[in-house]
């Protein structure tokens, strides 16, 4: 029986076995490739794509749990790399080898929908899911917090555009913020 | 790939490389690929094998090496353009086919490894640059009618200096096509470098940030199958016989053909392939290693460094003279385990074999081996054979291998259509080369003021050129297994370095930075024992040591300097440094550590890395290479180990062979030696020194000698009751 989702956006539906997990249907029936396969077992973060926002581990998802629901790839996440996260990658050199990278502007991404200003634990807590073997890791924390300085530009400074000293004040300054912009998670919904 | 690897010719590899996989003997005839021809007869521009330049002016440049990470797309176009003037902005790269024109002039066949790269392509890359511009040149002063010495290139147009009219490199193509090519081209001085040694960005972030890059996992081909194999669990054994009758019932399952590696299921996806593997009944032919344990190869290494009259790596003076006149004598033995690549992107190749031709899509670090790999199982001559690079996923030396290629000619062969075969991470863990677990005995004499007079060193190893080079390892030596400890650079003047080729069992291949991996944590750890039994400071007493090693003794001042060595820390934190050359590359690093004193748990703070790696090619590249070099080196040394029971790999994932996560990330701080020598690489050398320099500040923190990777947070826990410098 066909599974209907929102990918990227547009509608779509697809007749697999329903416990094929979602990774397996959008690389290898729906030709979107640039979601990858590290583990299969949700232990790298190669494979993360947002579902309904949040950020979510395709290998282990069955495309069964996903009717109804939208799902964003890298591929949909912005047009034309025009996503603060995409925008601060490049500007900062980040990818190596780059397999691992769909995973983790993936995480960055929903993590920055959440936290506009994350401090480096929350950071570290969002992104430490994802493997780099190449070690990208110092370069992707310097890009999460450039994507924030990013969208802050974006969104008119409605955050003010201080640099964070320490962890502790800077969670400290914007926990009690209310956002006044919500980075949109995946660009195309 | 290994700095021995260089010595060696290209039939002894063949013998060697084909022995390991599947026992063929194949030819060692490169051809040159007539697509080569073909792409370069497209466009009117093309004066060799790197550079093709379309009326359009459209500048599309080859790169012949594989892109794994390092950066060579963006650092070998770098090279082209300096001399090509070319628009940096408007560069297209593809990756070359396999053609003897592409042959690494490093070692004399197309392939990827031991830091070649910018050794080996600093001079033809920039040649061939300066070629097409001179040409470029030619054709536009004939245009003009003016003299080449009025013209100049820049930005892909050529610019008559005197009427200030400008041809762009599209509009002279056809004309510079036609003219001969210059054999004899002067190269820019270094100070007119415009590109080179400048902080120039990848040329591939683009589509490594939207997924548009294309690995070999991504490759699609009309009609194309997905296929899985299933290999006997014990390394070395073999099917006994298979029925595949649950495995045809599930949904997508095409085929299960036994090939040489085991049984393969096809599918029309990879999903489908992997639950109709789960289906199979195989029963395997365990082989000579059904009984293997980690102990036992624990103790065939220990019985290789405990008896003299190994092959001779190194001999200096006289060791039994120099001891013999010692005031001290301290002894340690080191060891290091069997560890995996894990590259993020699995093992996989995608082929299709027909009658008279065939194509292999693979990410892979050895095209030219992988062309007569593939020509000898489809029987086919090798210019018959379309290597077609995809970006790698990671290689680390294991894409030098030819086991994937050869399961997706094999299957391909098999079916008749192209056919994809997909390692899951579990099949990637469990039939790697690994990098060879070592174990060292040294033993050092120190004179009454504590200055080292004597040195010896006995390896035991797996050898991994007995594999891939035979004819390479003589009289018992394979120097892959002994670099970065035969060749130790201080001032001591009896040394004594052997080797006791030791076989396991388990296959060993070449892993990034391949001996020096596990030899500078030997003999760097080792140094800071003598440096701590004569009561010296351990960047003092290498400096002293090291007055000979001129470029040793750059990166390590630069490294301490930088680190601020012997200023205060905060509390809790202390520093350890080593430092070691390889590949060319010299790289000195001091690592910032605090030890838990109740859990022993040891977290990396700061690491200083100093590198000397000739001329700079790219700042952004170096930094990051030495970034990754180290994250490699420490995921290594504080995680990973492979353990063999019943000849099985017990490890098959990442929750049990863990990496380094951003958590643990401790902040690289990256200096550069200025040089002027030439430019060498930077894909390996960062990884030697970090393991070493964390265990000294181990000691520094505890006293604790840690001789045994990985470090075991338990042995440094206080409740672990060693004290002094004992061996943990």
């Amino acid at each position: 029986m066909a599974i209907q989702f929102t990918l990227n956006g547009k509608a779509q539906s697809v007749d697999v076995d329903p416990q094929m997990p979602l990774l397996w249907v959008l690389r290898d029936r729906l030709n979107l490739k640039g979601t990858k396969f590290g583990c299969g077992m949700a232990l790298c973060g190669a494979c993360t794509v947002h579902i309904d926002g949040e950020a979510t581990r395709s290998c282990i998802t069955p495309i069964s749990e996903v009717a109804g629901k939208k799902v964003t790839t890298i591929e949909g996440l912005s047009a034309g790399l025009s996503h603060p996260v995409q925008e601060a990658w490049i500007e900062l050199d980040v990818p190596q080898c780059g397999y691992c990278q769909s995973g983790q502007i993936m995480s960055a991404a929903a993590l920055l929908a959440k936290k506009p200003r994350p401090t480096d634990a929350e950071v570290d807590s969002a992104m430490n899911g994802n493997i780099c073997r190449c070690g990208t890791y110092q370069r992707i924390r310097e890009a999460i917090h450039r994507a924030a300085e990013l969208h802050g530009a974006t969104a008119r400074q409605a955050l003010p555009e201080k640099k964070p000293t320490n962890p502790g004040e800077t969670a400290a300054m914007t926990s009690d913020e209310p956002a006044a912009v919500s980075m949109a998670a995946g660009g195309a919904e | 790939m290994s700095s021995a690897t260089m010595k060696v010719d290209r039939r002894d590899f063949l013998k060697g490389a084909a022995a390991g996989a599947t026992g063929l003997v194949i030819g060692f005839y490169l051809p040159s690929r007539l697509e080569v021809r073909a792409a370069a007869a497209a466009v009117p521009f093309a004066p060799n094998a790197w550079i093709r330049i379309a009326t359009d002016d459209t500048v599309t440049l080859v790169i012949d090496k594989s892109e794994m990470g390092q950066g060579v797309t963006t650092s070998l176009s770098m090279l082209i353009a300096e001399e090509l003037e070319c628009d940096w902005k408007k560069i297209r790269t593809e990756f070359a086919p396999a053609a003897k024109e592409y042959a690494n002039p490093v070692f004399g066949m197309q392939g990827t490894g031991g830091s070649t790269s910018m050794r080996g392509m600093w001079t033809p890359l920039r040649k061939a640059g300066a070629q097409a511009r001179e040409m470029l040149i030619a054709a536009a002063a004939e245009k003009w009618g003016a003299d080449k010495a009025v013209c100049r290139a820049e930005g892909s147009q050529v610019i008559h200096t005197q009427t200030k009219e400008r041809l762009s490199y599209g509009s002279l193509a056809e004309a510079a096509g036609k003219l001969p090519v210059p054999s004899d081209v002067k190269l820019k001085e270094s100070k007119q470098f415009r590109i080179l040694g400048k902080a120039m960005k990848r040329l591939d972030s683009a589509d490594k940030t939207c997924g548009r890059a294309e690995f070999g996992i991504d490759v699609r081909q009309p009609g194309m199958l997905h296929a899985v194999v299933a290999r006997c669990p014990v390394i070395g054994g073999k099917v006994a016989s298979f029925n595949a009758d649950k495995t045809k019932a599930v949904r997508g399952v095409k085929h299960a053909i036994q090939i040489s590696s085991g049984v393969a299921v096809v599918a029309d996806n990879t999903w489908s392939a992997m639950q109709g593997r789960d289906a199979l009944e195989i029963r395997w032919e365990e082989g000579p290693n059904a009984s293997l344990t980690s102990a036992a190869i624990g103790m065939m290494l220990e019985e290789g460094v405990s008896k003299p009259g190994g092959a001779v790596a190194r001999k200096e003076g006289d060791v039994t003279a120099g001891f013999a006149r010692a005031a001290k004598r301290i002894e340690a033995v080191y060891r290091a385990p069997f560890l995996a690549h894990a590259t993020m992107e699995p093992m996989n190749c995608t082929a299709h074999v027909r009658a008279d031709e065939c194509d292999i899509w693979a990410p892979t670090q050895f095209q030219g081996v992988n062309q007569m790999t593939a020509a000898k199982i489809a029987r086919l001559k090798p210019e018959q054979v379309n290597i077609h690079t995809t970006y790698l996923g990671g290689g680390f030396g294991r894409r030098a291998e030819q086991d994937f290629v050869i399961e997706a000619v094999e299957i391909a062969q098999g079916v008749g259509v192209p056919v994809q075969v997909t390692w899951s991470r579990e099949d990637d863990m469990q039939h790697d080369f690994y990098r060879p677990a070592s174990c060292s005995r040294l033993e050092a004499g120190l004179d009454a003021d504590g200055w080292p007079v004597a040195w010896s060193n006995r390896i035991a190893c797996p050898s991994i050129m007995s594999r891939m080079f035979p004819g390479s390892v003589k009289g018992g030596l394979d120097e892959s297994s002994v670099e970065g400890a035969a060749d130790l650079p201080y001032a001591i003047p009896n040394i004594l370095v052997e080797y006791q080729l030791t076989e396991t069992g388990i296959p060993v291949g070449f892993w990034r930075s391949v001996g020096h991996s596990q030899n500078a944590f030997f003999t760097e750890c080792f140094v800071d024992e003598l440096a701590a039994a004569s009561g010296k400071d351990p960047y003092a007493f290498r400096r002293r040591l090291l007055q000979k090693a001129p470029r040793h003794l750059g990166v390590l001042e630069l490294a301490a300097t930088k680190a601020g060595w012997g200023e205060a820390l905060p509390a809790g934190r202390y520093r350890g440094i080593a430092v070691l050359g390889s590949f060319g590359s010299y790289a000195a690093e001091v690592a910032e550590v605090s030890v838990d004193k109740k859990s022993g748990e040891v977290r990396v703070h700061r690491v200083v890395c100093a590198v000397d790696c000739g001329r700079t090619v790219n700042p952004l590249t170096i930094e990051a290479q030495m970034q990754s070099g180290i994250v490699f080196g420490l995921t290594a040394a504080l995680k990973g180990v492979i353990t063999i029971n019943k000849g099985r790999v017990e490890q098959g994932n990442f929750d049990d062979y863990q990496m380094l996560r951003v958590s643990e990330m401790p902040k690289v701080e990256v200096h550069i030696v200025p040089s002027d020598q030439p430019s060498s690489g930077v894909g390996e050398p960062g990884t030697p020194p970090i393991a070493p320099a964390v265990c000294n500040a181990i000691f520094a923190a505890t006293k604790k000698r840690i001789r045994q990777l990985p470090i075991r947070s338990e042995v440094l826990s206080d409740e672990c009751d060693l004290t002094g410098a004992e061996e943990v």
